[in-house]
């Protein structure tokens, strides 16, 4: 997933779209949006950020799960068995974007999931179909054609904690 | 630093720290409710699939942009999820939050839920339970009460939005045009007079701007992206994309600001100046469309006159603003021209002199080409929609025209003149006797709350038509509770745009508890006065057919498809070249210089005059949107308050350090009037707002605890606002000169609230 930081108004657009597409509970959220803020007036600039699971391709909470419930999908998608998951909470310690919560009810951990259910139907993610600035990509990296990959190859680009060395997969251009 | 930027209750960290405490969900939703009744959460995955459930064509009754879309509901029913018409021009298939999380408004557990009628008891004042037919009996027979005791006039209907229309036709069958809503004086009045004045037309809603194919933005205080307005966000982000140059006047660097070219960081209050001072470099650099300000305006040699003192060195002084960057910023207006736009704005009743203010961008747009060009100002189209037969309505003795008769520009009724006229001895006759209002909250969003109250004071009667406990209700004599727009036909959206295009709202599912569409109670109330032939109908599906089948559509089809767009009619989006066009004003050209408001006693073109500024220790007060709210009505919807359920004061660090005071701290405001806020409210510290001022988003500080999730999260703005700057020409409530100071000790300590 790219995200545009230059369009993006920090509407949050994209955590209601997901809670009303995933049923998320109120109180918790799979995306959330950040804002940095430097410099001192008037010379002050900021960005806003729409964040999530990172699905990262050396994904610290699969390595952590002592059940196998946190794995690695089809595609590269991370994701949550939840009938498989004892709730231990491993992932969410090691995970370095805070992405995972523990469903209240339920009891399993719950985050992003890209939106499996409608990717798999061809559709985009809830975050990406609904966002009014269109500032969120999705699509095959790995795909020289595809719209990330050409706008990775066009903008100048960074991706979150890239020192916690899990490669993650959102790119942010700036 | 960052920031959770919209004060999500439960951000990632904190959960951790909550689960490992073991403390179980419920607690940390918090504010009341743990869940609301349609989500199974024992379902582990949503399993739908769009294609299989019904759809139902809506436009969004969130805000005023009118986004169609479709509710969803599953097989049992339950709406379970709203998108946007994919071939809808207000939101092209993608809805903002607030229309994403509409559900939240027909979900919301605070409803209305029942007809209330105020009684009292051993000099205690309750509200009880009442059927529908005794409570509307009750108001139709105070409106003949009321018509018997003082002519229909006297009864005024204060409204907002769509159940407006139904009881505007309503009170128009009574006999009443004394109808206010506060979008004009209290919003947009000034920009709708400044440019008839200047262009002879209004920029109508949504904006005839043509950001789609602008080359330069310039925003006044206008903060797109904050303000959600759909398709100017949509049109702006693409924009972006094509390299649009955006130039932002605004003393916080709101997120646009960010995303600007050239920020001016402007001293507030000065707008006109640097409008002025643009104004001046546009003509003495020859920078101006010569050729179109030939062939189209008026008065130019008074202008170039006029301002011919008003150079950059001269704002410099006034607005904070560098002559080097007035140069610049006037000169990209200038190499984008005619494909630039400075936005009229949309609230912007600040100081008083706004009308003025609006002309001088008004002017600027003139002189940069911008109206009736690409990427300028398009000349917007709407479709006419046949009114469904009924006989002529009666001609009053009086109207709102009658109470605004100290503000010869205004073309809408004034509010706060209805508010005046309510109460005895405030100046003129005391006219107004009783009130119907439909769909606002006018204890917030009218300034000056005590003049407010004391009319009500002074009312005979009062009746309220809302969808949430909001804190007028709780003055009213009867509470009419009107259904969410998920649940009820309205009138058919035909809005002004590039292209005609109209968009049907029909119900998604029947209305929740005993609440009503507000046609069903237009027509029983007509039927109680007599008013029949009116409302020739039984059920309002039947008006829109009606309509829908004079434009050829039916409500068959637009149940279908939800939005139909038509071909324009009324010639070219923009102007031919050389072509000859005679605007709607006087002269027939665009006036620079206004013959009309010389006539009047007004100044003919803008002039600049110094405001007030802050004293020692206080702090200009400047409100603004947040994009997942509409004012306060959103700020109990469960989706929306889960965004952001409080305010915060933005406080520029250096002034935080001369009062100790730190980030999160809970302090309490006062303003120059001694105005106390009710609760306390968060301080945010930031860089992104000036010295002299302080902001708040409007619509927090609920303090009706009917309200669960909004009740006492954060302070109202408009509790601030008591000091007002009348607009001559049009009635407009100037709200920004109103300065606040900090108390870092809790005001009401020995006080119950």
């Amino acid at each position: 997933m790219v995200i545009d930081t230059l369009k993006c108004v920090g509407c949050s657009d994209c955590v209601v779209a997901c809670q009303t597409e995933n049923d998320v509970p109120f109180g918790y959220c799979r995306d959330w949006v950040t804002e940095t803020v430097t410099g001192t007036y008037p010379h002050v600039e900021m960005e806003l950020r729409s964040e999530r699971c990172n699905h990262c391709e050396n994904p610290p909470c699969v390595r952590t799960c002592p059940t196998g419930a946190s794995h690695v999908a089809e595609g590269g998608i991370v994701v949550v068995t939840g009938n498989e998951c004892i709730g231990c909470g491993a992932c969410i310690e090691s995970c370095p974007y805070d992405a995972r919560y523990q469903h209240p009810e339920e009891g399993y951990v719950d985050k992003c999931t890209f939106c499996i259910h409608r990717v798999e139907k061809g559709l985009k993610p809830a975050c990406v179909s609904v966002c009014p600035t269109r500032c969120m990509y999705f699509g095959d990296i790995h795909d020289p054609n595809s719209e990330v990959a050409k706008l990775l190859a066009e903008r100048k680009y960074k991706v979150l904690a890239p020192e916690a060395g899990t490669k993650p997969r959102i790119y942010y251009l700036i | 630093m960052i920031n959770n930027i919209y004060n999500m209750k439960t951000t990632r960290r904190q959960f951790i720290k909550i689960s490992s405490l073991g403390i179980g969900g419920a607690a940390i939703a918090g504010s009341g409710f743990s869940m609301i009744d349609f989500f199974n959460l024992k379902s582990k995955k949503r399993t739908y699939d769009l294609s299989e459930l019904n759809r139902y064509p809506t436009y969004c009754d969130v805000c005023f942009w009118k986004c169609a879309g479709w509710a969803y509901t599953n097989k049992a029913g339950k709406i379970i999820k709203l998108e946007g018409n994919k071939k809808d021009t207000h939101c092209r298939g993608r809805f903002c939050p607030r229309g994403t999380g509409g559900l939240g408004m027909y979900y919301d557990k605070d409803r209305l839920k029942t007809p209330l009628i105020r009684v009292e008891k051993d000099g205690k004042q309750s509200f009880r339970e009442a059927s529908w037919e005794e409570a509307l009996e009750l108001v139709a027979s105070k409106m003949k009460g009321i018509r018997d005791k003082y002519g229909q006039e006297s009864f005024a209907l204060i409204k907002h939005g769509t159940p407006g229309k139904h009881f505007e036709h309503l009170f128009n069958a009574y006999g009443s045009d004394t109808i206010a809503e506060p979008a004009y004086a209290q919003c947009r009045g000034p920009r709708a007079e400044g440019f008839k004045l200047t262009f002879g037309t209004t920029v109508g809603s949504p904006e005839a701007t043509d950001i789609r194919d602008a080359k330069c933005i310039v925003l006044i205080g206008s903060h797109i992206g904050e303000n959600m307005h759909n398709s100017q966000v949509q049109e702006l982000s693409d924009a972006i994309d094509r390299g649009i140059s955006i130039i932002t006047v605004d003393p916080r660097l709101s997120t646009v600001a960010n995303k600007s070219k050239y920020w001016l960081p402007i001293r507030p209050s000065t707008d006109i100046a640097l409008l002025l001072s643009w104004i001046h470099v546009l003509i003495y650099e020859g920078l101006y469309d010569k050729p179109y300000v030939d062939k189209y305006c008026s008065g130019f040699e008074e202008l170039k006159e006029h301002v011919r003192h008003f150079t950059p060195e001269w704002a410099y002084n006034i607005t904070d603003i560098k002559p080097k960057k007035i140069r610049d910023s006037a000169r990209e207006m200038a190499k984008a021209s005619p494909a630039v736009i400075v936005h009229p704005g949309r609230h912007v009743v600040w100081y008083g002199d706004d009308t003025q203010r609006t002309r001088a961008i008004a002017i600027l747009n003139a002189l940069l080409g911008s109206w009736g060009r690409r990427g300028g100002f398009y000349f917007k189209e709407k479709k006419k929609i046949p009114n469904y037969p009924h006989p002529g309505y009666p001609e009053p003795k009086w109207t709102w025209k009658d109470l605004n008769k100290k503000y010869p520009f205004a073309h809408s009724g004034i509010t706060t003149e209805v508010i005046r006229a309510s109460i005895p001895g405030v100046d003129g006759e005391h006219k107004v006797k009783a009130w119907m209002v439909a769909g606002t909250n006018l204890t917030q969003s009218i300034p000056d709350k005590n003049l407010t109250l004391k009319a009500i004071e002074n009312l005979e009667f009062l009746v309220v038509v809302d969808l949430m406990p909001m804190e007028i209700t709780g003055y009213a004599d009867v509470i009419l509770p009107e259904c969410s727009y998920l649940e009820r036909y309205d009138p058919i959206r035909s809005s002004t745009f590039r292209t005609p295009s109209i968009a049907l709202r029909s119900p998604a599912a029947k209305p929740k508890y005993k609440s009503k569409p507000a046609w069903w109670m237009a027509k029983q109330l007509g039927k109680k006065l007599g008013l029949n032939e009116y409302f020739n109908y039984d059920d309002y599906a039947e008006v829109l057919d009606w309509q829908l089948k004079q434009i050829g559509t039916s409500l068959e089809e637009m149940k279908k498809i939800g939005v139909k767009n038509f071909e324009r009619e009324s010639g070219a989006l923009y102007l031919k070249d050389n072509e000859n066009y005679r605007f709607k004003t006087p002269s027939g050209k665009i006036e620079l210089y206004s013959k009309k408001l010389k006539d009047a006693g007004f100044d003919p073109m803008p002039i600049y005059v110094a405001h007030a500024k802050p004293d020692e220790k206080y702090y200009r007060l400047i409100y603004g949107r947040a994009p997942m709210h509409t004012f306060s009505k959103t700020i109990n919807n469960p989706y929306l308050n889960d965004l952001k359920d409080e305010n915060f004061i933005w406080i520029n660090p250096r002034i935080a350090k001369i009062w100790n005071i730190k980030r999160n701290q809970k302090i309490w405001i006062k303003n120059q009037d001694g105005i106390i806020s009710k609760f306390p409210v968060k301080v945010r510290l930031t860089e992104r707002i000036r010295w002299d001022s302080v902001y708040m988003v409007h619509g927090f500080g609920h303090d009706n605890k009917n309200l669960s999730r909004a009740y006492g999260k954060g302070a109202s703005d408009s509790d601030m606002i008591t000091n007002i700057k009348t607009d001559p020409l049009m009635g407009g409530t100037g709200l920004r000169e109103n300065f606040i100071t900090f108390l870092l000790d809790n005001p009401h300590k020995n006080v119950e609230l």
